[in-house]
């Protein structure tokens, strides 16, 4: 990554106008270690901002789950309200929508993963953190990779572990000539090819966002730099400053709606493969 | 060996341009036809928007890729 500066890096003062637009690169997703330790004398930890933020969606999202169902009420009231809305979200419009009242042993793996990645995302807004822990690869492929366990082992179970692979590679009820094709891509399409897309479209969407984010920022603040030009070419940089402001604004707002579709695409697409899992394909 | 023609500058923007047209067409496609089969179905509402967001989100895949990749290997 020596291509791109990190913006601590960047040297640039207000109002300096011989400094080149320090455009936002991968930069900005590396962190220095806040702190770093030794573990058992062989790995060296470090715990980085991305991190810290990870750790806190984890006790966020417990807590509040623990607090409004520590002791449920028939009727209920407060929290439990408010989380019961979330919890049924997830059941009507992903786990029964996708397979039916086979789907509701899922819904608390489901609902997990669901606030989990959604809390991630919104870490990208939450001012002081703004930043989206997801846009880390290692925390999008953990989960998937959890996704993939899940899958691959309720497949195993249901269908046996012959007959699992069996109805992967050979899917029933197509012509003989075809197999040659279909195995392969049948094969490398359901072990490889799922979770690394599950990966990466989280993890290339939480990016793309965070940077555009920050491109519009950084070019607010460095429009503004323009000031001491006289005439015109202030009055473009003060324009173009506004402007970059007002779309820091609404991408902001588009994010917010970007980061909980990414969430619910997440859990919809486990939904997906633990349903294909269920049943062999007939 | 000749040279016919070279490109300079950031590569990853047009392989960026060149990785969203597929995709842009695709998800064209599955929101249109979605939102028809919502006005010929507005019943089976539901059903038409599961498919429709993960039709969508096999396609966005495809250009967040192509949008990643220059980062990943370097400009």
């Amino acid at each position: 990554m020596a291509n791109f500066i990190s913006l601590s890096e960047v040297t640039c003062k207000f109002g300096d106008n011989e400094c080149p637009f320090p455009a936002p690169g991968a930069g900005i997703f590396e962190w220095q270690p806040l702190a770093s330790f030794n573990l058992l004398g062989f790995t060296s930890i470090e715990i980085t901002k991305p991190v810290i933020l990870a750790m806190l969606c984890t006790v966020i999202v417990s807590v509040v789950f623990i607090a409004a169902f520590a002791k449920p009420k028939l009727v209920p009231t407060g929290l439990q309200n408010v989380v019961e809305v979330g919890y049924l979200f997830v059941r009507d419009n992903i786990a029964r929508e996708i397979m039916g009242k086979d789907g509701d042993r899922f819904v608390p793996l489901l609902t997990s993963l669901f606030f989990f990645v959604w809390s991630m995302n919104v870490m990208a807004i939450i001012p002081g953190a703004q930043f989206p822990v997801s846009s880390r690869f290692a925390f999008p492929v953990v989960l998937a990779l959890i996704v993939w366990v899940v899958y691959m082992f309720l497949g195993m179970k249901n269908q046996g572990v012959v007959g699992y692979f069996k109805n992967i590679a050979f899917p029933p009820g197509m012509p003989i000539g075809i197999y040659p094709l279909l195995t392969p891509i049948e094969l490398l399409s359901t072990l490889i090819i799922r979770p690394v897309t599950l990966a990466i479209r989280l993890f290339a969407n939480m990016f793309a966002g965070h940077l555009l984010i920050t491109v519009f920022t950084v070019s607010a603040w460095y429009l503004l730099n323009l000031s001491n030009f006289v005439g015109f070419v202030s009055v473009i940089g003060y324009v173009g400053s506004v402007v970059s402001f007002i779309v820091t604004i609404v991408l902001t707002g588009f994010e917010m709606f970007i980061q909980a579709l990414q969430a619910f695409i997440f859990t919809l697409l486990t939904a997906v493969f633990i349903s294909s899992s269920l049943h062999a394909e007939h | 060996m000749m040279i016919l023609a070279e490109i300079t500058g950031s590569l990853g923007s047009i392989g960026y341009g060149l990785a969203a047209i597929g995709p842009g067409v695709g998800i064209g496609i599955i929101f249109g036809n979605g939102v028809q089969a919502i006005a010929r179905q507005p019943e089976a509402y539901g059903v038409i928007r599961q498919n429709m967001i993960l039709g969508f989100a096999l396609a966005e895949a495809l250009a967040l890729i192509g949008f990643v990749a220059p980062f990943v290997f370097g400009a």
